[in-house]
């Protein structure tokens, strides 16, 4: 099962003859993933890596099934290629892509809006790994061979601190069901709550990780929707103990606005919630082994 | 990015809403003269600095005399103004703007901002100018109406007309409130900001409706379609290892630890330096190096850590995802032996090609504490720090 990917999952990258997309889609096709083509306006008919090339997202629905879709398009024209694939069909689409303008990305949640929930295309990103259900398919940037397949679902903001994460479960030999990387902006395609939901409907995950960080009401929300909807357990790790206020750290949604948004906060309210807390990012992974034991 | 008032005022008066006339300055002589030219028999001199609450800071003075002009310009040129949002270090006020009094009735808090949680841009709005919005939350949270705009049709006048009469506005008020509201709304949109904020938005006694002061940020990831708005950027107003770090393609933010940080990734930064401050230790800064940390772009992080002569102990962290554990090793070799470092290093390596990463630290001959955990990383980088202070202070002594 896991969640939004498998190895059956017909992908495309939209950016595709570029150097990033090029380089991506080659790592993806060697860890398995059934990449079936790519998208670059004006390359339509070509051959690239062995796959089809494409003029438009629709073209690639409707001549080799594409499902799921990744973004490596440059910032300024990446909400456009994210309505394209939206428009075109695609379930589910990863942006990669860093720098998107706010107010682009406002469009972009609207246009999604406007589909009926059953065919509205599922978005995560931008500015993120992407998502991985290892040995079963990687639909991002992440090294693949740092994940282990297992039972334990991770979302999170950040690329590296997931993998952090991978990591120390690996040394456990605990394994992961899929791994969900939302990224680091302050609007999002998919939210922590969002991707709660979706493992909470899965059978084969039975814990979730959600490595969440300052600014933004989304891990709090999350708690929230745990406590009232989810039989599995949450465990959760906040980055930012050391952020002072008002300063963005990287990330442009990593930044304490208002009440609420430190990490010190964040832990509290989630701790209230029933939610386990990692004390420490190197703990995350004992801290599952310990509710993993318990079940 | 953020601007000044000066420059927030006469982007807002171009969309129709009213100001106060005004000048800039960078000398008390300039400061007579515009209040010269302006007139009149009350002016206020306000320092220009990217911070609220000026005015509890003593950032910003009314003068009834020329003298009184003069007198404040030179009390706030080169003066370093502490707010709660500057920080302790402060901000340093170069420029002056200076304006006609007004003869305020009424005084209304008034914003536009991004709403991250309903992903929508919300119209806040408030009786009661003039104090901060966060107190005003905290204290009268009844007193604030927030309105929101739906993106697909934009700001609608009945939605300007709710909040005209939420901030208590008389009828004969209405239109131009619709006006100003609007204008403020195109601004937002069309300018990429972040925020907008008028507080206060105030009443006059001859009936007006202006903005006395006016704030704005933007959304950096816009800059690149908005030329005009780059352009105002005032980099004396940010930090200068900041501004040297964004130069270079690197995301660096001071703190006031000394234990020098250069990471990979913004979620992995911020938990590295949790983890110092865990193991007793103070991070100096957040550094992401990004993804593709190629020798050069390592060699410049080195610098920019080493550049805060209060760093004891500089520790890298990174987990080669696209990146590879032996290329970052080689370009912190090359690094360490380009920059002659008096201080300890500690480096963990993790992820992509890491024995050959590890193997080329320890060949190297260079005094590299390595680590292979998070928590031992951060645990040997505060002990090296607790003995390179230890070490000091014995040679001090």
């Amino acid at each position: 099962m896991a969640i939004l990917i498998d190895e059956t999952t017909r992908i495309i990258v939209q950016g595709f003859t570029g150097k990033i997309g090029s380089f991506h889609a080659q790592d993806m096709i060697n860890y398995g993933s059934k990449v079936v083509g790519g998208i670059t306006p004006g390359k339509g008919g070509q051959s690239h890596l062995g796959l089809p090339v494409f003029n438009t997202v629709k073209e690639a629905v409707n001549q080799v099934g594409a499902e799921a879709s990744i973004i490596f398009v440059p910032p300024a024209f990446a909400a456009d290629s994210i309505m394209e694939a939206a428009d075109a069909g695609i379930k589910y689409c990863v942006a990669i892509t860093d720098g998107i303008p706010t107010q682009d990305m406002m469009t972009v949640k609207n246009f999604l809006r406007r589909f009926p929930v059953d065919q509205r295309m599922i978005l995560t990103g931008p500015n993120c790994a992407g998502t991985i259900s290892p040995g079963r398919a990687m639909l991002g940037i992440m090294p693949g061979h740092i994940y282990r397949q297992g039972n334990v679902g991770i979302v999170g903001r950040s690329g590296t601190l997931g993998y952090e994460a991978a990591d120390q479960m690996k040394r456990l030999n605990i394994g992961i069901s899929t791994s969900v990387g939302i990224g680091g902006d302050p609007i999002n395609g998919s939210s922590h709550r969002d991707i709660l939901e979706k493992f909470e409907a899965d059978p084969e995950t039975k814990v979730v990780l959600m490595i969440g960080e300052i600014g933004g009401p989304q891990e709090v929300e999350a708690g929230i929707f745990a406590k009232a909807h989810m039989t599995k357990p949450v465990i959760a790790y906040i980055a930012g103990l050391t952020a002072p206020e008002g300063r963005r750290m990287g990330h442009a949604g990593a930044i304490i606005s208002s009440a609420g948004e430190s990490a010190a906060e964040k832990v509290a309210l989630l701790k209230e919630l029933g939610v386990t807390i990692c004390p420490t990012p190197a703990s995350m992974g004992e801290t599952v082994a310990a509710v993993l034991a318990k079940l | 990015m953020d601007i000044h008032e000066y420059q927030a005022k006469e982007i807002l008066g171009g969309y129709g809403v009213k100001i106060a006339e005004g000048g800039m300055a960078y000398s008390p002589e300039e400061a007579v003269q515009r209040a010269r030219d302006i007139g009149g028999h009350i002016w206020a001199v306000k320092a220009q600095i990217h911070s609220g609450a000026r005015g509890k800071a003593g950032g910003i003075k009314l003068c009834k005399t020329h003298d009184e002009v003069e007198a404040a310009a030179e009390g706030l040129l080169g003066k370093r103004l502490i707010t709660h949002q500057t920080g302790p270090a402060g901000k340093v006020c170069g420029r002056l703007y200076v304006e006609a009094g007004t003869d305020i009735v009424k005084e209304l808090y008034f914003c536009f901002l991004v709403d991250r949680s309903s992903e929508r841009i919300v119209m806040v709005g408030s009786a009661q100018g003039g104090m901060e919005i966060e107190e005003l939350a905290e204290n009268n949270p009844e007193a604030i109406t927030k309105i929101y705009i739906e993106p697909a049709v934009g700001l609608q006048d009945y939605q300007a007309r709710e909040m005209a009469f939420a901030m208590g506005l008389a009828p004969e008020l209405l239109s131009h409130a619709v006006k100003t509201i609007r204008g403020c709304y195109r601004a937002l949109r069309e300018l990429d900001a972040s925020m907008l904020e008028i507080n206060p938005l105030v009443v006059t006694r001859s009936g007006e409706l202006i903005a006395l002061d006016a704030k704005m940020g933007f959304d950096d990831n816009a800059l690149f379609r908005q030329q005009k708005i780059s352009e105002l950027r005032d980099k004396t107003q940010e930090d200068p290892r900041e501004m040297a770090a964004a130069d270079r393609g690197l995301s660096y933010v001071g703190l006031d630890g000394d234990i020098g940080c250069m990471i990979n990734g913004a979620g992995l930064a911020m938990a590295t330096m949790d983890m110092i401050k865990l193991a007793g230790g103070e991070p100096a800064n957040f550094l992401d190096v990004g993804g593709g940390a190629s020798a050069e772009r390592t060699e410049k992080a080195f610098r920019l850590v080493l550049a805060d002569k209060g760093v004891k102990a500089m520790l890298v962290n990174i987990f080669a995802g696209i990146n590879r554990c032996d290329w970052i090793a080689e370009g912190v070799v090359e690094a360490v032996r380009k920059i002659d470092m008096q201080i300890p290093l500690i480096v963990r390596l993790s992820g992509t090609n890491v024995e050959e990463g590890r193997r080329i630290i320890a060949d190297s001959g260079l005094p590299i504490i390595t680590a292979e955990t998070l928590a031992e990383a951060a645990e040997k980088a505060v002990q090296a720090r607790n003995e390179m202070v230890a070490k000091e202070a014995a040679q001090g002594a």
